[in-house]
């Protein structure tokens, strides 16, 4: 990942709620094995209607999506992420962002920021009053700036070390390779095992009917 | 010692590392992988020249994009899709049920049959759905494929600790409702963002008088309240669930195992960070009328008025689901009619979800012009269910009889709506979209499915 220290730009407003990752992405696009093509599936059924804002020619090029409570819900799809970078977001912004999309956001370097609703509120006017305003987001002050606007987010230390940095996880988780092995020691032995394919073992014989099978 | 809850006390027990201000490094004991989010995982680790730590903790399906029918083959990209996961498997050592063999199955299916979903486990995949084996006690959550990718090198996750919440339903369900209206019902109540940032625990009478089909039901639509995951204590009809599934422990394992899982109930007095209190006798069968799940009321309900919702983003998304769904405010739900019926999904697929709906349609034949699926959770389902003859059930009935997978759930595999379709559905989600785009779900219990695909409106089984 390459660290993200600052993302300025324009913003798209995005002024709905709940908007699910179905939305970000259909399903259908999700039947590639690569990390790259989803731009062209991002919001793919509202793209069709000419009014939807991110059809709006004045937001072209914008770098931040401000989008309404609750972005990102739904399902697990990194896809989202990736559709959203490759069509040149490289932040989000929201009163409330899903748990796991806002995760995946943060492992991708994609700046998913939480603001206060009055702030996401204010930032959503302004950029459909003014389509060229211009906002500033700072990840190591954890600040986000716009004319007349200064606010802050919540963002824990690891995670903007990570993203200041720009860190390999893996390789960070990797370091801890003594605890992890010591944990697995720990282990009850009778915890669970995958089969093996073809063992006898690997296909239950049938599902029970006792207890409602 | 403070009293714990059952989140608290699993999350505790596979703590690999905690250090302030920093999230914890957590131990996962299982990992479900599946063939649509896991492609570019296997792929960075190729790249990175790194191995999977632990390939006997990794349990691998295909469900997603399999066709359920031999009449509608895998296009060319869900077939790559479907060779990169038998060839990932391969190359890194993983055990993993193709289509076509008899263990294949949804991910969230397959895994409790075998047993080796059991109480106090951490269990992930990539796939938010996963909150279904909560069901069991275990803290099982969705992950990111980048967090696969973490998981398969490292059998850990850093995870801040969530928040924790009881919903607590008490008493007896009326005839009719079944586990399906009981988590409908409550996210009609908490919104689908309700549950964002914790672990749910489900308590009370009502939820351990449900079966552990009952019970992953309700866990598998956590996510749907913005949850995290959520949990049931594990108690006699869990173990005798789980006692003899071919990976649960034997003998004097299975002693110790016990031991263990008693432990886990939440201790009296603990103290959770937000609390819920359901009347289970207020529950009915629900119908959803919207593009969230928490757009729902009851099926003695009528369609919602948006200008009834005091707040003004509710009411601009209830008037933008009602154009969507082609619904008009006011509407009574039992005039609405469908042109399809889907019976299957993680949610509402496992064998006793089959033997409700069967009884219904048995002997009875889908309305005319009605495009009716069922589509079992697993091949052992399906299975098991033609020894009992379910599927003759189905068929003579007019429905269509499918393998195992997700079939129309999502809109991913050949089994879609045709735009502009209406669709009662046993599944979760009714996102626009969500079972092919321009198509329109409305979430239902197998029963509610069953009997609607009878009447071509939305009905209950008693009124056929
Ligand atoms: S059945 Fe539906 S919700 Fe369940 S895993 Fe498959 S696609 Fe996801």
């Amino acid at each position: 990942m390459k660290p993200v220290r600052r993302v300025a730009g324009r913003v798209v407003p995005l002024d709905r709620e709940n908007v699910d990752t179905d939305q970000i992405i259909p399903a259908h696009w999700l039947k590639r094995v690569e990390r790259t093509g989803y731009a062209p599936g991002l919001f793919e059924a509202w793209r069709r209607d000419p009014s939807f804002v991110l059809n709006d020619a004045r937001y072209a090029g914008a770098a931040i999506l401000v989008a309404g409570p609750n972005f990102g819900s739904g399902s697990s799809r990194e896809h989202a992420v990736w559709a959203l970078q490759e069509s040149g977001f490289s932040a989000v912004v929201s009163s409330r962002l899903a748990d796991i999309f806002r995760s995946n956001a943060l492992k991708n370097g994609l700046l998913a920021v939480e603001v206060a609703p009055d702030v996401a509120r204010r930032l959503m006017d302004a950029a459909t009053r003014e389509p060229s305003t211009e906002v500033a987001i700072d990840v190591a002050a954890r600040t986000v700036d716009a004319p007349g606007l200064h606010a802050t987010f919540a963002l824990d230390d690891h995670a903007r070390r990570r993203l200041l940095e720009g860190l390999d996880d893996i390789a960070l988780t990797l370091r801890h390779e003594a605890d992890i092995a010591a944990h697995e020691r720990s282990r009850p032995r009778w915890l669970p095992r995958a089969p093996r394919p073809g063992t006898a073992d690997a296909v239950p014989s049938g599902e029970r009917r006792r207890g409602g099978a | 010692m403070t009293p714990r809850t059952l989140s608290e006390k699993v999350w505790e027990r596979h703590v690999v590392r905690r250090a302030e201000g920093e999230p914890d490094l957590l131990y996962v004991d299982l990992h479900l992988v599946h063939e649509v989010t896991s492609p570019q995982a296997f792929e960075a680790l190729r790249l990175a020249g790194r191995r999977v730590r632990r390939p006997d903790l990794v349990l691998a399906t295909a469900d997603h994009n399999v066709p359920t029918s031999a009449a509608t083959p895998a296009d060319e990209i869900s077939s790559r899709q479907l060779e990169a996961m038998t060839g990932n498997a391969r190359e890194f050592g993983l055990t993993l049920f193709p289509m076509g063999s008899p263990g294949q199955g949804i991910v969230h299916v397959i895994s409790p049959q075998l047993g080796m979903t059991l109480p106090g486990m951490t269990i992930v995949c990539g796939d938010s759905h996963t909150s279904t084996h909560g069901a069991f006690g275990a803290l099982a959550f969705g992950i990111g494929t980048s967090e696969v990718e973490h998981v398969l090198a490292t059998q850990t996750l850093w995870q801040r600790r969530p928040g924790t919440m009881a919903v607590t339903v008490e008493g007896d369900l009326a005839r009719g409702v079944w586990a399906k209206d009981v988590i409908l019902g409550i996210i009609a109540r908490i919104g689908v963002s309700g549950g964002v940032g914790t672990v749910v625990e489900y308590r009370g009478s009502t939820i351990r008088a449900l079966s552990m089909e009952g019970r992953m039901t309700v866990c598998n639509m956590s996510i749907e309240a913005g949850a995290r995951a959520g949990m049931v204590a594990p108690d006699d009809v869990t173990y005798r669930y789980v006692e003899g599934r071919p990976r649960a422990p034997t003998g004097a394992d299975w002693e110790r195992a016990l031991d263990e899982w008693r432990a886990l109930a939440t201790d009296d007095g603990a103290r959770f960070d937000r609390e819920v209190r359901v009347d289970a006798r207020e529950l009915r069968p629900y119908v959803s009328w919207g593009t969230n799940p928490a757009q729902t009321v009851t099926i003695d309900d009528a369609v919602p008025d948006p200008d009834a919702f005091d707040d003004p983003s509710r009411r601009e998304a209830a008037a933008r689901a009602l154009r969507y769904m082609d619904l008009r405010p006011g509407m009574p739900v039992r005039d609405i009619a469908v042109d399809a019926v889907f019976l299957g999904s993680c949610t509402n697929a496992r064998l006793e979800d089959l033997r409700v709906a069967a009884e219904v349609v048995r002997g009875r034949r889908v309305k005319r012009g009605i495009r009716a699926l069922v589509v079992p959770g697993s091949m052992l389902v399906k299975a098991q269910a033609e020894r009992e003859g379910l599927d003759r059930a189905f068929r003579e009935a007019g429905f269509e009889w499918r393998d195992a997978g997700c079939s129309m759930c999502l809109g991913m595999n050949p089994d879609v709506l045709r735009p502009g379709e209406r669709c009662a559905s046993t599944s979760n989600r009714n996102f626009e979209g969500r079972q092919g785009p321009g198509g329109r779900t409305h979430l239902v219990s197998p029963a509610v499915a069953a009997a609607t695909a009878i009447a071509g409106h939305f009905a209950l089984p008693d009124e056929l």
